[in-house]
């Protein structure tokens, strides 16, 4: 009698040991991070190099960004089970494991963030529904809930796990339903996405943060939620292209990465035109009305107007622009390019939207704010990287995460 | 009978920038009350956990025009937006561990809800909250010394200035022991305001008539932090130096501290 193999039929991968090497070295990767972790816990803290005037730092610009880019998810469930676009379907999966990872990255990220981490229910127990981090929790929560409903199906999958009669129509049905889940994916989405850019719009005792009028609602919560879902998209090709160098192989067909782009592409020049009228009423109208010229922002060595600059124009029109036309799109180089630029523009504003909002002074006898993070916090910051890695590579050896792979890859 | 308390209290401090010395005693006085832990080395001030601190600020003048000034700054209670106690940490807190009292205008934080998000700390723009960074470790003999009447806070947990929120109990209680609903104004003082010793330091109920603060908050010297950002402090300074005015806020090039107070007033 012939055992079912664990691999999916019909691919190729490569070896046990090939794996088992490639997965130790990511492995201790994860230890250094977890090794910090387990360090924060029980010291506390002070392993960090954050001070009172510090409070938000690194992991917070880490859990928005990877939040961000974990986007992708939302918006391809959204396209493919909602707008229609069944072509994506040969991606989507892919993305569902990218969003699972960030997602479940930044719960992690927040339990060791914060300073009573015994006490972290508290947020849901003693909810101030007034406080957007309350509904941050309770959005980020439900919706990575529902990217884990999301990503059951795939790994039942897998032809072990199939050959159980249970497990096979459990997946079967569970396929069947699955537009449900993306549609409550994209309602959480939007709520989440949106009071995370409330996180920092509503400091009014920030006047870099701080947003007023429309600008606060629904703009703050807009061009996040749109950022996201233009960003997100690039970040899945970005870890497609960058799965297919490794793998060797053609995992995804052009046509379905150029229409991701594309689509990706229009939203990033939509949201980028709404972040300049944004930018523009900030510095000229908001600013002023509270004392600072927007030269005032930008006077510190690292926070200079070059950053501004990278974020709006190098990694905000100029890849969109790439992606929105039809020749970007088509030549791998400035494709990938494009995807690279917006992926770094959306960490820029992340980055921006806690790290600067603490190191400018605000009172004007005090000096501009500086941090460095400790290793503790690099390593940390780097295990969910780690974490990403060893879930994508069993993922990927274990499961048809892409259903185009047999055709672009037949054996002979 | 008892004396009817017949208004809401909005407790607040006027400190007089003219008077005060940089002595540092206020922030003495505030440790040794509010039990506020200290570690050997303290020379990183940002990892402090001073409930009040004593800011040195200059005219930026070069000798022989060089002015100094000592600003004390402990938390501003803010009253926030519309003053219906929406100050800027309050309302961002995610467990409500930290709630604008509507009795007396006081912003509290509840250390045992708080579970170290530092929310707050982002949201204001004083930095009057401190995070405990560190167990707090008290030399030897000195926890015999700690007040009864403050809870040691623990590790992971922001803490920030009360305005002495114990000795506003004790004195209710004491009040009510003598049927008496209303507080003399020298029953409920901060630790800070009794131990500067110059008299720089002046608290008070803000709506009270009879109350020392109430008219100081008048004068033409009086002005707050960072007004223009409608956290609508609580604790007012007096100045007579036109530069330390303006460096109690910020300023476009061409602006008049003056004439912006008078435009924020009239709603302009």
């Amino acid at each position: 009698m012939n055992e079912t193999p664990l691999i999916p039929a019909g691919v190729k991968r490569c070896s046990k040991w090939q794996f088992s090497l490639w997965m130790a070295a990511v492995t201790a990767v994860l230890l250094w991070g977890v090794y910090a972790m387990f360090l924060i816990w029980y010291k506390g803290l002070n392993q960090t190099n954050m001070n009172n005037a510090y409070g938000f730092a690194l992991w917070i610009w880490a859990d928005l960004a990877v939040i961000a880019l974990g986007g992708g998810a939302f918006f391809s469930g959204f396209l493919t089970y909602i707008i229609g676009k069944k072509e994506l379907k040969n991606i989507i999966n892919f993305a569902v494991i990218i969003g699972f990872i960030c997602y479940s990255s930044a719960l992690l990220i927040l339990a060791i963030d914060i300073g009573q981490p015994l006490r972290g229910w508290f947020i849901f127990w003693h909810a101030n529904v007034h406080s957007m981090l309350t509904e941050v929790a309770f959005c980020l929560s439900c919706y990575f809930a529902v990217l884990t409903i999301e990503f059951i199906p795939l790994i039942l999958e897998n032809p072990k796990i199939d050959k159980v009669p249970f497990f096979h129509h459990l997946g079967h049905n569970m396929h069947g339903i699955m537009a449900i889940f993306a549609a409550t994916g994209v309602f959480l989405s939007f709520f989440h996405q949106g009071s995370l850019g409330g996180v920092a719009g509503v400091l009014f005792g920030r006047p870099f943060a701080f947003r007023e009028h429309i600008f606060i609602w629904p703009f703050t919560f807009f061009l996040f939620t749109w950022s996201a879902a233009a960003c997100g998209p690039c970040f899945t090709i970005l870890v497609t292209w960058i799965t297919e160098k490794i793998t060797r192989k053609k995992l995804v067909k052009d046509s379905v990465i150029q229409l991701f782009a594309k689509i990706s592409g229009w939203m990033i020049i939509t949201y980028i035109i709404a972040k300049t009228i944004d930018t523009l009423y900030w510095a000229f109208v908001t600013a002023p009305g509270l004392g600072f010229k927007l030269m005032d922002f930008y006077a510190s060595p690292t926070y200079n107007i070059g950053l501004l600059f990278t974020e709006i124009v190098l990694c905000g029109f100029v890849p969109g622009l790439i992606l929105i036309t039809k020749r970007g799109r088509e030549n791998s180089f400035s494709l990938m390019t494009a995807v690279i630029l917006a992926v770094i523009g959306v960490c820029i504003n992340r980055w921006v939207m806690v790290l600067q909002v603490m190191a400018v002074p605000v009172l004007s006898f005090n000096e501009w704010y500086t941090y460095m993070p400790s290793w503790q916090e690099i390593a940390t910051t780097v295990l969910p990287v780690a974490y990403g890695l060893i879930v994508i590579s069993l993922a990927y050896r274990y499961l048809p995460v892409f259903p185009q792979e047999k055709e672009l890859n037949p054996i002979d | 009978m008892k004396e009817k308390n017949n208004h809401t209290k909005r407790f607040g401090m006027v400190i007089d920038l003219d008077k005060c010395t940089g002595c540092g005693s206020c922030m003495v006085a505030c440790y040794a009350e509010n039990n506020v832990p200290f570690r050997v080395d303290e020379t990183n001030k940002l990892d402090s956990l001073s409930w009040l601190v004593v800011h040195k600020i200059t005219n930026g003048k070069p000798y022989p025009n060089t002015e100094i000034c000592y600003l004390p700054m402990p938390c501003m209670q803010c009253d926030g937006i519309g003053k219906h106690g929406h100050s800027p940490c309050v309302s961002v807190c995610p467990a409500v561990a930290t709630d604008y009292d509507h009795e007396t205008g006081i912003v509290s934080q509840i250390y045992t809800r708080c579970f170290g998000c530092r929310y707050c700390m982002a949201a204001c723009p004083y930095h009057a909250r401190k995070f405990n960074w560190w167990d707090p470790v008290w030399p030897a003999d000195m926890k015999k010394y700690l007040s009864p009447n403050v809870s040691p806070r623990m590790r992971g947990v922001v803490e920030k200035c009360s305005f002495c929120f114990h000795r506003y109990q004790q004195a209710k209680d004491k009040a009510f022991y003598e049927k008496r609903e209303e507080l003399y104004e020298d029953e409920y003082q901060t630790a800070c305001a009794e131990a500067c010793p110059t008299g720089a330091i002046t608290f008070g109920d803000l709506n009270n008539k009879n109350h020392a603060v109430y008219k100081l908050k008048k004068d033409p010297r009086a002005f707050r932090l960072l007004e223009r950002l409608h956290t609508n402090p609580k604790v007012y300074y007096l100045t007579s130096k036109s530069w330390v005015r303006r460096a109690g806020d910020n300023y476009l090039a061409n602006e008049e501290p003056g004439k912006i107070k008078q435009e924020m007033v009239h709603g302009h």
